[in-house]
């Protein structure tokens, strides 16, 4: 295979995302003998810092640095990639929120194959890539062959490859900016206006040593009453799955994953939450996991160190009073 | 504003455990009880609140079977004014661009200013909203959780990035933009208002209809294709606690106590 391969490095304030280092990985299950090249971008003096820490797992940097890309828009990258990526180039993206906005549109304009939210690759036979993927919330997976031949776009799931820590490279950084700008700066069709920081709740569930958090299982939300008294006598915090959140049942700020918090407690006790993987990137490196579910296939009981199978209506309510018999 | 909103008809995993078929090459689907596709009601609700707000109309589509009609009358029950079917034996096998394909034809018979995904289904993929717009030279924005019209040349989006922020843009219609839940409160479709649209006729659209030929959907047309459904490999997994509820309270009170999830 001759094709080339290039990562895209989700960086901000010259640090590099820990999903670099996973794409180097992924990248080598497509090729191990290829040398793969990071695309980083961004604007500014911290871009160059990124790129060097990018340039100890890449044998080569390409450096995107442009004021437009000062706060970093799908539609001016995509124009700037598609100017400077070879024909049939093979592109690895972060599958999330930056790599979904870029990703499906780049593939569309390369011309190339897409295949978003891969969690594994098995084998290439004859130019075609055999991937896998998580579908139904994680319940089943299934194998998708990739044909690589005219190229393609791949969205790689944050923490399904292994990092490769090795770092022993030092990637020479090539600055591409003038390139990619050559035709002016493209898409002006949607602009940025302002990032809106997360609003600030009442209790900072990142600094909680115990945690209850419920997720969609709870039905309703008057039966939040029973979290709250369990994890009153806990003495533990209330976190939630996202659905709680969208339901307005409780604040943002409560809300643990991708797109919420990420927490560190000693304990996790995860209540009618499915597993996955948005809410569980926001529990990685907990030192205990507890969840309650009823059904015994579901997903987070791969994770969870402990698993009941029950229904937590009624296993709420007993347990509040189990721990209160205990503490007397 | 004409708005089109894009639904698909799936599984609903919070109420059913999903199994491989014996062969592996489904799952099964005997028993299944589907809906519309979580983030699409999102996508819908937002609709109708835009044409509430500023005029309009908004028409639903999907490409399915047969069955997928019957999601296409709901949202029409929750709101929408319109249902369109894309079904043709040879959309069977299409990857991602493939959909995305048929629907660009569709949006090519009408004159629409925006258009609505939910921000993914049931495969997680979230795919279809970028591959469209991009298809259609439109511009885009995934995972959008706030939406204000501004006149009828721009729009507000705002954009769901990590940790709970947002990212505002000012985008030109017309566009495309993928629908992440929270947005709003999809309403509540009663018996009634499915009764209302149980005879509105849907029309079918097929590969002819669109000028889409077969071999560019499809099967023939796929850069992507799915081999087979499997269990997934399972990892250790979590030390399941057996017994009566009552012996896994104790156990569960015990553990809880050692681990210092009690204070
Ligand atoms: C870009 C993006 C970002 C996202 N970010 C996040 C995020 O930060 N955090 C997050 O949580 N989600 C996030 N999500 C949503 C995520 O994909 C899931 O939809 C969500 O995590 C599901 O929440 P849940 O587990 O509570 O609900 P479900 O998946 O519906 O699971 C409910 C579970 O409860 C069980 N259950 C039901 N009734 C009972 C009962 N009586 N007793 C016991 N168990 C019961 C069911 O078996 C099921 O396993 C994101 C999605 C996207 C697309």
């Amino acid at each position: 295979m001759t094709q080339q391969i290039f990562a895209y490095i989700i960086q901000k304030g010259g640090k590099i995302d820990d999903t670099a280092l996973e794409l180097v990985s992924a990248a080598k299950k497509i090729n191990s003998a290829s040398s793969v090249t990071a695309l980083v971008a961004g604007a500014g003096e911290t871009l160059a810092a990124a790129c060097s820490q990018a340039a100890a797992s890449y044998e080569t940097v390409w450096k995107i640095e442009n004021e437009a890309l000062a706060h970093v828009n799908a539609e001016v990258l995509r124009g700037m990639l598609v100017r400077i990526l070879p024909k049939e180039s093979i592109v690895l993206i972060p599958h999330e929120h930056f790599g979904m906005d870029l990703a499906p549109g780049l593939a569309v304009k390369l011309d190339a194959a897409y295949l978003p939210d891969a969690v594994g690759f098995e084998e290439i036979t004859e130019g075609k890539l055999k991937a896998v993927r998580e579908e139904y919330s994680g319940q089943v997976s299934t194998h998708l062959s990739c044909d690589l031949s005219g190229g393609a776009v791949i969205t790689i799931r944050p923490g399904s490859f292994a990092g490769d820590e090795s770092k022993a490279l030092s990637g020479q950084v090539v600055n591409k900016s003038a390139d990619a700008a050559a035709e002016g700066i493209p898409g002006k069709s949607r602009r940025f206006i302002e990032v809106v920081a997360a609003e600030v709740g009442d209790v900072d569930i990142t600094k909680s040593e115990v945690l209850v958090s419920v997720g969609r299982g709870i039905e309703d939300q008057e039966n939040l009453e029973m979290v709250n008294e369990l994890a009153a006598v806990m003495g533990a915090d209330v976190a939630c799955s996202r659905p709680i959140v969208d339901a307005k049942w409780l604040e943002k700020s409560r809300q643990v994953g991708t797109s919420g918090q990420t927490v560190k407690p000693k304990v996790y006790l995860a209540l009618g939450i499915s597993g996955s993987f948005q809410h569980m990137g926001g529990i990685k490196g907990v030192p205990y996991i507890v969840a309650v579910n009823k059904n015994p296939k579901a997903p987070i009981f791969q994770v969870a160190d402990v698993g009941v199978v029950e229904n937590i209506l009624e296993f709420i309510p007993a347990l509040t009073q189990k721990v209160k018999e205990v503490k007397g | 504003m004409e708005i089109l909103v894009c639904v698909k008809r799936v599984p609903d995993t919070a109420e059913n455990e999903i199994n491989v078929s014996r062969d592996g090459s489904d799952i099964e689907r005997g028993d299944l009880v589907y809906s519309v596709n979580e983030w699409d009601n999102y996508a819908v609700e937002e609709a109708i609140q835009i044409r509430d707000k500023v005029g309009g109309s908004i028409t639903v589509v999907s490409v399915g079977d047969g069955d997928a009609e019957e999601v296409l009358r709901r949202e029409m029950a929750m709101g929408a004014d319109k249902g369109i079917l894309l079904s043709d034996e040879s959309f069977t096998g299409s990857d991602g661009k493939g959909i995305a394909r048929i629907i660009k034809a569709e949006v090519e018979k009408g004159s629409y200013d925006l258009i609505l995904t939910g921000a993914q289904a049931d495969d997680g993929a979230g795919q279809i909203g970028g591959l469209l717009a991009a298809m259609l030279d439109w511009p885009y924005a995934s995972l959008v959780n706030k939406l204000e019209v501004l006149d009828d040349k721009r729009i507000k989006v705002g954009r769901e990035i990590a940790g709970g922020n947002q990212e505002m843009n000012e985008m030109d219609l017309p566009c495309v933009l993928s629908i992440q839940t929270g947005i709003n409160e999809p309403r509540y479709v009663g018996i009634r208002g499915i009764r209302k649209v149980a005879s509105v006729e849907i029309p079918v659209h097929k590969a002819s209809d669109l000028g889409l030929a077969p071999e560019s959907v499809g099967a023939a047309g796929a850069k992507v294709k799915r081999l087979d459904y499997f269990r997934p490999e399972l990892g250790e997994g979590a030390e399941m606690l057996e017994g009566s509820a009552e012996e896994k309270l104790e156990k569960l009170v015990e553990i809880l106590k050692t681990k210092g999830g009690l204070k």
